[in-house]
């Protein structure tokens, strides 16, 4: 660059610095999926787990998610962690209502994807029962590692601007694959 | 030592102990539920039973049986280190008339296990300065831990979504659970696949 006075500001030359064309749409999710600005709803065990997960050894302020916003009218995604109760559920939704466009929503473990266990009167069976719901994480709670790879499936969700509910995978099924060492967990299909 | 309490008991309220036993350090005292607050006034004050802590206040559903409730508390004394259970049969069958009285201005622990009582159970407890429920919302009707509650009810706060299949939604099915359960996993990989339609 130049000395910073008018006579010598000049246009850069492509032929020195280089460009890259994009669209629009690509930049903004591009922009949009690293600056995930959260609001932690955080009511169970879940939390725990959330902890270490914002925590410096597994740290998803890589992913570029790392500020919370205690207000959800400064937030882009709702983490749900743990129970719902019906109780709480009015809470849930006026806050994901104050949510302003675009926001996603991550269900963090298996009582805010389905309810879990609890299956009785004073608990919903899934938050999704209210609010729409982006990402599933299951487990219970679910290792850091799964809640990982739900933000990089929301990431990836974000940037081919697909907005179907998504679910993370176990990356192998404890129930099948022998090298985990575990008990043979699932019965033999009845095929 | 706490056989000596049952005995306490026993002497104090002669005609109103209907039954009691200890098992293997458990101690038990029925009594009818007129004796109640007696009853809990001389647990509390006797020096030879001093039972300063109420550990715990709740009751039990026996829908076949008249009286159909049983109201359960459990004492400690902090200086003698024995315990007691108490218990009292309240309520008819149809569950009216489950009322005993309160506790709460002997221990300040029996004001939230009533009202967590009521909340679950509908007894009534005379006396108490603020019963309503604790657990669950004002909207809420019945009570949840009766028998008779079907176990399938819920009463949403707020209306669910108006979503086909709200009871299934996508990636979830009628199998939902835990997620090496009863889906294999090869459905998920289609469902998140770009260009499958769900």
């Amino acid at each position: 660059m130049g000395q910073l006075n008018s006579s010598s500001v000049s246009t850069v030359e492509p032929a020195e610095h280089g460009y890259f064309t994009t669209r629009f749409e690509s930049i903004l999710s591009w922009a949009q999926k690293y600056s995930l600005f959260m609001y932690p709803f955080v009511t169970a065990c879940c939390g725990m787990e959330f902890m270490a997960v914002s925590s410096p050894r597994y740290d998803f302020s890589r992913f570029g998610s790392e500020a919370p916003r205690f207000s959800p009218r400064q937030s882009d995604l709702l983490w749900v962690v743990g129970t719902i109760s019906q109780r709480q559920a009015p809470i849930l939704k006026r806050i994901f209502e104050q949510m302003a466009e675009p926001r996603w929503v991550l269900a963090f473990g298996t009582c805010a994807s389905s309810g879990g266990f609890y299956d009785n009167y004073a608990t919903i069976a899934g938050i999704d029962k209210i609010i729409p719901c982006d990402i599933y994480v299951p487990g219970c709670p679910p290792r850091p590692e799964a809640v990982l790879d739900g933000l990089m499936l929301l990431q990836d969700k974000i940037q081919s601007g697909d907005r179907r509910p998504a679910i993370v995978k176990p990356r192998s099924d404890p129930a099948t694959d022998q090298s985990l060492g575990l008990v043979q967990l699932r019965r033999p299909s009845q095929a | 030592m706490s056989k000596l309490l049952i005995e306490l008991v026993r002497n104090e309220f002669s005609d109103a102990v209907t039954a009691s036993h200890s098992e293997r350090g458990d101690e038990t005292v029925v009594i009818k539920a007129a004796s109640w607050l007696s009853l809990g006034q001389f647990l509390r004050d006797d020096p030879a039973c001093d039972m300063a802590l109420l550990v715990d206040l709740t009751a039990v559903d026996f829908p076949d049986q008249n009286p159909r409730f049983e109201v359960v508390a459990h004492l400690a004394s902090l200086t003698r280190g024995h315990r007691l259970r108490v218990k009292a049969k309240v309520g008819q069958r149809d569950a009216s008339r489950a009322e005993i009285d309160s506790w709460s201005g002997l221990w300040g622990s029996a004001n939230w296990a009533e009202r967590e009582c009521f909340d679950m159970f509908g007894i009534i407890f005379k006396g108490h300065p603020d019963l309503r429920r604790i657990l669950l919302y004002p909207e809420f009707v019945g009570h949840p831990l009766r028998r008779d509650y079907p176990a399938q009810k819920i009463q949403p706060l707020v209306p669910f979504r108006e979503v086909d299949n709200i009871d299934k939604l996508p990636p979830f099915g009628p199998t939902e659970g835990m997620s090496f359960g009863r889906q294999t996993h090869d459905q998920w990989q289609k469902l998140n696949q770009p260009d499958d339609d769900l």
